[in-house]
């Protein structure tokens, strides 16, 4: 490969792994357009820097955005249970409604806050993946 | 007791545990297997393992012992624990996996550039670490005590030393296969003993858990007072309880109150706020905060995401150790409640961390069934305290043989793992009072404090400086840290101010975040050169091969 990857990363005392990848042949079949944003990305160019400050920000925003739903579903709780105290009493199947919503329920929400993000996360990183090799669409 | 399966039990426990130690030790033989396991395990492996070192004592005797005490608002410590892995998914796998630290020292040089902030981290890695051992140790110490009528001591040191010899031979590789075993052998030790529990609960013809007039106690009990408290007796008498007094009930009889124990059925049942107590909210709240975002700065924890092969399996490996957990948090609830019927003894001699080994024989009876669920059980809890050691002593070892003895070998490693092994072992002789959760607990706030907001900033934030982290660790960390030292050795304290200082995570965490980033501000022509090429590499994905 021509081009010149820079040093990313500080040396530290334990110096980071390098990967070191070997290409033979799928590099004929990327066009040159690809390349070439590849390569401001990796030169940090003003136009790899803005898509690379993109791709954070969308990562950083679903991470706020799913955490919010965290903080109202879950953290929620205990302020409705002090403003309303009765529910605290109501209870389901002979069970105190806390303890169901605390005990039992909150695992499931947690994992499917948790399955909800990986799944959009990884869309995330395609559409970036996507603009980098195919920078005309 | 007369429980012959338990002490069989525990050392089939210990011989599975060193017998795959030793098997590692013959596939480890680099430096990179020891520390790393090689970056090549497999995330269903991996996510075992993670989970396997997080459910530690006091996840699994603990949580129990805090419900059966305190009731509905401590279920907050097991969503807390889930929790955190969701946190640490949202803002700190991926990248994290992608920087290629092996440890929070190596991130700071790695994203900052400066060796005082190493310095610093590495400090921070060791103290969180011990403070995190010395309950495991103390767990197994009256784990032992209570099953098998062993001294004290001998439990916390036998758990010591089986694990770092373990750590020690078989280093990252080794262990790795031991605790994803352990993460079975803890779900399975909880989950069928409870079905037995539930069966027989039906058959005494469902006892409430709350029974209007309090608790009784089932059958006639004999109960040692373990710690000092005041008693209120039914006829309305009260009486100063002390070590080593005996008390005597016969069946029926109710269980008298105990000071700090909610053993009135409302306390109990209800949540702490719904009555008009602001400080109860505060607590409550401080604890979420702690154990959100506590788990993302837990040394073992983080170690673990080196041995992914890249970013996108470090993700999923997370969600799939959320789903293990999560499954394994449903069942000490339940302990703690059919605790509140068949062991209330125990609010009486304040060994509550006991409810899970004590229940299966208290509910069956000491028949086979009986026997044979309480040595599952005690087998259960061992290896929680085996698995959580190994890992933190893996994790602490690995920091003190780069950081403070300043060579990566395997003697090197080696050599650490003895003294991060000795050190938290002879503590742990020192302080036994302790309630194992609190403890935990306030590790998780010093871990909030300091590696949460440096990890969050650090990774999403392009202005952050070397100054303004360390100040930040430095002044959240610190704080928190006093907390600690306050509740372990500092005088009683009573009102708002014990309220601040045992749950100091609601006043701490901003304080870490607005010093950090204030500081930072402050010192805006700090900012590392490279960030832009540690941002690229660090959100990335995979695929671009960049």
């Amino acid at each position: 490969m021509a081009k010149q990857l820079p040093d990313v990363g500080s040396s530290g005392a334990v110096p980071p792994p390098r990967r070191s990848r070997i290409v033979l042949a799928d590099i004929t079949r990327q066009d040159t357009r690809a390349e070439r944003t590849r390569a401001e990305l990796a030169q940090q160019t003003q136009v790899g820097e803005a898509l690379v400050r993109g791709l954070v920000r969308a990562q950083l925003a679903l991470a706020l955005r799913l955490s919010l739903v965290v903080a109202i579903g879950l953290g929620g709780l205990p302020w409705l249970f002090a403003i309303a105290p009765s529910l605290g009493r109501t209870t389901v199947v002979g069970v105190n409604l806390p303890w169901l919503l605390l005990g039992v329920a909150s695992f499931p929400f947690l994992i499917a806050v948790g399955w909800a993000y990986v799944r959009l996360a990884e869309r995330n990183e395609q559409d970036f993946t996507d603009l980098v090799q195919r920078p005309e669409r | 007791m007369g429980n012959d399966f338990v002490v069989p039990a525990i050392v089939a426990v210990t011989l599975v545990t060193v017998g795959i130690g030793f098997y590692g030790l013959r596939l480890a033989r680099t430096t990179s297997d020891f520390l790393v396991a090689s970056r090549a395990i497999s995330p269903t492996w991996n996510a075992a393992a993670i989970g396997g070192e997080y459910l530690s004592a006091a996840s699994f005797l603990g949580i129990a012992g805090l419900v059966l005490k305190y009731g509905v608002d401590v279920l907050w410590y097991p969503v807390g624990f889930a929790a955190g892995y969701l946190a640490l998914l949202l803002f700190v796998a991926a990248p994290l996996r992608r920087s290629g630290a092996f440890t929070l020292p190596d991130f700071c040089e790695l994203r900052l550039g400066s060796r005082r902030l190493r310095i610093l981290a590495t400090a921070f890695v060791i103290f969180i670490g011990w403070l995190y051992l010395v309950p495991q140790l103390q767990g197994a110490g009256l784990t032992l005590a209570t099953v098998a009528g062993s001294p004290y001591p001998l439990g916390a040191l036998l758990v010591a030393s089986v694990v770092t010899a373990n750590v020690a031979l078989g280093g990252m590789r080794a262990i790795t296969f031991v605790q994803a075993f352990q993460y079975w052998l803890k779900l399975t030790a909880l989950a069928v003993p409870v079905i037995f529990l539930a069966l027989q609960w039906q058959a005494d013809g469902r006892p409430a858990v709350t029974p209007p007039d309090g608790p009784t106690f089932r059958a006639a009990t004999t109960v040692v007072v373990e710690h000092r408290a005041t008693l209120t007796l039914p006829d309305g008498d009260i009486r100063e309880v002390r070590p080593g007094d005996e008390l005597t009930f016969a069946a029926g009889d109710p269980v008298p109150d105990v000071s700090g124990v909610a053993t009135d059925a409302n306390d109990w049942l209800l949540p702490s706020a719904a009555g008009d107590d602001d400080r109860g909210l505060f607590a409550t709240y401080s604890l979420i905060l702690a154990t959100f975002l506590g788990t993302m700065g837990l040394p073992h924890v983080l170690v673990r995401f080196y041995t992914n092969p890249d970013g996108a399996s470090a993700r999923r490996t997370t969600l799939v150790v959320l789903a293990l957990v999560g499954a394994f948090y449903l069942l000490p609830t339940l302990y703690g409640v059919l605790g509140r019927i068949y062991t209330p003894q125990l609010l009486l001699s304040g060994q509550t961390d006991a409810v899970v080994v004590l229940l299966p024989e208290a509910a069956l009876g000491d028949g086979l069934a009986g026997r044979l669920l309480a040595a599952l059980v005690a087998a259960g809890a061992f290896a929680a305290f085996l698995s959580t050691s190994s890992g933190l002593l893996t994790s602490v070892a690995g920091v003190i043989s780069t950081d403070v003895l300043g060579r990566g070998s395997v003697r090197g490693f080696r050599l650490a793992t003895v003294i991060a092994g000795g050190v938290p072992a002879v503590l742990s002789l020192h302080v036994s009072g302790l309630d194992v959760s609190q403890v935990v607990g306030l590790a998780f706030a010093v871990a909030a404090s300091s590696f949460c907001p440096l990890l969050v900033l650090g990774i999403w934030w392009r202005g952050l400086t070397d100054v303004g982290a360390t100040a930040g660790v430095v002044v959240g960390g610190g704080a928190a840290i006093g907390a600690v030292l306050v509740t372990v050795l500092g005088p009683p304290l009573s009102g708002w101010p014990a309220t601040l200082i045992a749950q100091p995570a609601a006043w701490t965490v901003p304080l870490a975040f607005t010093v950090m980033v204030a500081v930072s501000m402050a010192t805006r022509r700090r900012a590392p050169a490279d960030v832009a090429a540690t941002m690229l590499r660090l959100h990335t994905p995979e695929a671009l091969r960049m």
